[in-house]
C-alpha cells in the first residue's frame, strides 16, 4: 500500500476533535455538558448502528434494544449492588450482548428492508416490555435514585456534570479505539466481504450467518455499555430513552455520517442531536422539520455521508482533482464502487436491492 | 446409471477414479426444466467441458454441482460421498470452487484482500493466521503469488470495483484457486477477455496441477478442444453426447443439436 498523506490530516482532525472534547466541559455550562455526555452515549450506540448497517449490511432500527438492556442492567447494579462504574459497564455489556444474542435468530437470516422491520419490532417490543415490567424496570416511571457512580474502586464519587462527562468520554474513547482496531483486523475484512457478496463468501467456505451473528452480539455489547453510561450520566432511566425516535435518530445519524465509518457515525449522531436539541431551541416545536431538512440536504450534498465530504475536501486541499489522486482517497468506508461518482448512501445493500 | 447413457459417444478417461458423479440430476424453475435427468462423470484431474446452445442448462448444472442451487431430483457424489443435500459452504470446504459468468468478487476489497479472504478457510481460519508472521506466510504471500499467476500482480492494491471486467474475471479465478480446490467449476472463463488475457488463461489452465479437476462451461470451442479431455454436450437441459473432443467434433448428434438450436 502506498502511504497516504491524507491519513495524517485525518489523524490531526481526530486529535483536534479529542482535544476539543476534553476541553469542552470547561467552556460550556453544566447543562450543555450533560447534553454533550448524552451525545457521546448516543454516539456510541450510533457506532454500533453504523457497523451493523454499513459494515455488516444489516440496517437496524433495533439497537435501542441492547441499549435499553444495558441501561436497566446498569441501573439495577447501581441501585442494588455497587456504585462502581466498571462493574456497571461490564454488566451493561453482558446484558446488551445477551439481548442481542437472543435476537440473532430473528435478524441474521433476513436481509435489507426486512431487517429494518424486524429490528423495529424488536425495539418497540423492548420499550413495551420496559414500561410494563414494573417490578424490574419501574414501568413508565423508570428507575431513579441510584447513587452517583465511582469509576473504579478507590476513586471518588463523580458528583458533577463535568466529571461524569469526562468519565463517559474516557469509556467511549477506549471502546472506539477497540472498534477501530477490530475493524482493521481481518474480522473487519470478512464482514465487509459478507456485505459485498454473500454468495461468494459461501462459495469460499465462509459461514456468513456465523459472522453476522458475531457482529450482532458484539454491537449489542457496545450498545449495552452505552446504556450503562447513560444511567451514570443522567442517574435516571425510563422507557422514553429508547423510543422509536431514538432508533430513527440513530439510523439517521449513521446514514448522514456515511455508513460504515466510525468517525462518521459519531459526527452524524452529534449533528442530529445538535439539530434536535440546540437548533430546535431557536425554532421551538420544529425539531422534526429541521431533522428532515438536514437529511434532505446531506442526501443531496454528501450522498456518501459527511465523511466523504471531508475526504473530498482533503483531496481538494491537496490540489488533486485528478482521477489518479481520487483513486488514492482511502477506501476504508468500503461503500463506494467509484470515488467521485455520485452514489447514494447505501443502506443494507446486501440482498435488499438497494445497492443495485 | 439411468437416463441418457445410450447417447454417450464413448467413455473418456475411464481409467481414473471418478471425483464427481452426478446421476439423473434434475432442476426445475416453475414449468421450465433447466436440467433434466443429466448424468455426468468427472474423473480426478480431468479437464471436462460443458458445451451447448444458450439455455441448455450448463450454468444451472454448475450451480447444482457447486451447491448454490438444490437439485429437485437425482444425486451428486463427490470424492466418495453423497453431497446432494450439502450447502455451498460445506461443498466449498470439501474442495469445490467456482467462478461465475458475471465475476463475483468483493468489490470494496482490494484484489489482494479478495484472494486472502478466499484463501481464509484453507489457511486455517482465524487460528491459522492469528500472528502477523503466519498471516504473511499463509495468506499474503500465497495471495500475491496467485495474483501474479493470473497477471494481476501490479493491481494487487487496487479495489476490485476499479478493476476491468477481464481483470475481475481473472481475480475470481485466483480466488477460486486460493481455496486449493480439487474440483474447479469455471463458467465461461474466457468471455470478455482480451486476446492477451485469453492466452494467459489458456497457459494457466494448461499448467494447472493435475490434482485439480476442471469442469468448465465455454462457448469458444477452439479453447475447449485445445484444453479438455472430455466434452459433454447439453441441449434443453438434456445430455446430447459426451466424449473426447475428436469424437464430439464429428458426432452427428452434436451437429444436429447445434443446427436445431440455430434454426
Amino acid at each position: 500500500m502506498t502511504p497516504r498523506p491524507s491519513r495524517w490530516l485525518v489523524r490531526a482532525g481526530a486529535v483536534a476533535a479529542l482535544a476539543g472534547a476534553v476541553a469542552a466541559p470547561w467552556l460550556v455550562d453544566p447543562y450543555t455538558t450533560s447534553l454533550l455526555a448524552r451525545t457521546l452515549v448516543l454516539g456510541l450506540v450510533g457506532v454500533s448502528v453504523a457497523i451493523l448497517t454499513g459494515v455488516a449490511g444489516l440496517p437496524t432500527l433495533g439497537q435501542t434494544g441492547p441499549f435499553a438492556a444495558g441501561a436497566y442492567a446498569g441501573a439495577l447494579v447501581g441501585l442494588h449492588v455497587c456504585p462502581i462504574g466498571l462493574v456497571q459497564v461490564v454488566t451493561g455489556a453482558a446484558a446488551g450482548a445477551l439481548f442481542a444474542a437472543l435476537t440473532v435468530p430473528l435478524v441474521v437470516h433476513a436481509r435489507g428492508v426486512v431487517v429494518l422491520m424486524i429490528t423495529l419490532a424488536v425495539g418497540e417490543l423492548t420499550v413495551t416490555a420496559a414500561s410494563r415490567w414494573r417490578s424490574v424496570t419501574g414501568g413508565s416511571d423508570g428507575l431513579a435514585g441510584m447513587p452517583a457512580v465511582r469509576p473504579v474502586w478507590g476513586m471518588g464519587v463523580l458528583d458533577s456534570d463535568r466529571e461524569r462527562y469526562l468519565y463517559t468520554l474516557v469509556v467511549v474513547a477506549a471502546l472506539l479505539a477497540v472498534v477501530l482496531i477490530v475493524l482493521r483486523t481481518p474480522a473487519g475484512l470478512l464482514l465487509r466481504a459478507c456485505r459485498d457478496d454473500e454468495a461468494r463468501m459461501r462459495a469460499s467456505g465462509h459461514r456468513v450467518t456465523g459472522y453476522l451473528a458475531a457482529a450482532v452480539v458484539a454491537t449489542g455489547a457496545l450498545a449495552g455499555v452505552a446504556g450503562a453510561l447513560l444511567v451514570s450520566v443522567q442517574q435516571y432511566v425510563s422507557p422514553a430513552d429508547f423510543g422509536f425516535e431514538v432508533s430513527a435518530l440513530l439510523l439517521l445519524g449513521a446514514v448522514i455520517g456515511g455508513v460504515a465509518s466510525v468517525g462518521g457515525a459519531i459526527a452524524g449522531t452529534a449533528l442530529v442531536i445538535a439539530v434536535r436539541d440546540w437548533l430546535s431551541g431557536m425554532l421551538p416545536g420544529h425539531a422534526p422539520l429541521l431533522l428532515g431538512g438536514l437529511f434532505v440536504v446531506t442526501a443531496y450534498l454528501f450522498p456518501r455521508g459527511v465523511v466523504s465530504f471531508s475526504a473530498g475536501a482533503v483531496a481538494l486541499l491537496r490540489g488533486g482533482s485528478r482521477p489518479g489522486s481520487a483513486r488514492r482517497v482511502p477506501d476504508r468506508s468500503g461503500a463506494d464502487p467509484a470515488p467521485g461518482a455520485p452514489v447514494p448512501a447505501r443502506v443494507g445493500p446486501r440482498g435488499s436491492g438497494v445497492g443495485t | 446409471m439411468t437416463g441418457s447413457a445410450s447417447t454417450r459417444v464413448g467413455p473418456a478417461t475411464s481409467g481414473a477414479p471418478a471425483l464427481l458423479t452426478a446421476t439423473a440430476l434434475t432442476r426445475r424453475y416453475g414449468s421450465l426444466t433447466a436440467v433434466a435427468g443429466v448424468d455426468l462423470r468427472v474423473a480426478a484431474g480431468e479437464r471436462h467441458a460443458l458445451i451447448g446452445p444458450n439455455g441448455a442448462g450448463k450454468t444451472t448444472l454448475l450451480d447444482l454441482v457447486g451447491g448454490a442451487v438444490r437439485a429437485d431430483g437425482g444425486r451428486i457424489d463427490y470424492a466418495g460421498r453423497d453431497v446432494t443435500r450439502l450447502g455451498p459452504v460445506r461443498r466449498a470446504r470439501l474442495g469445490i470452487a467456482r467462478t461465475h459468468q458475471r465475476p463475483a468478487v468483493w468489490s470494496s476489497l482490494t484484489a489482494r484482500e479478495n484472494v486472502e479472504v478466499a484463501a481464509w478457510r484453507q489457511a486455517g481460519g482465524l487460528r491459522g493466521v492469528r500472528t502477523p508472521g503466519r498471516f504473511r506466510s499463509r495468506l499474503r504471500e500465497p495471495a500475491l503469488a496467485l495474483l501474479d499467476r493470473v497477471g494481476l500482480a501490479d493491481v494487487a492494491a487496487r479495489t476490485a470495483a476499479h478493476l476491468s471486467h477481464g481483470q475481475r474475471r481473472q481475480l475470481e479465478i485466483a480466488m477460486a484457486l486460493a481455496g486449493r480446490p480439487r474440483l474447479l467449476l469455471l463458467d465461461e472463463p474466457a468471455a470478455g477477455l482480451s486476446g492477451a488475457e485469453v492466452q494467459r488463461l489458456v497457459t494457466l489452465l494448461a499448467t494447472l496441477s493435475r490434482e485439480v479437476a476442471v469442469l468448465l462451461v465455454e462457448h469458444r470451442l477452439d479453447l475447449v478442444y485445445a484444453l479438455c479431455d472430455t466434452v459433454t454436450v447439453l441441449r434443453d437441459g438434456r445430455l446430447v453426447a459426451s466424449g473426447t473432443p475428436a469424437e464430439i467434433r464429428h458426432s452427428p448428434a452434436v451437429r444436429r443439436a447445434y443446427a436445431e438450436a440455430v434454426r
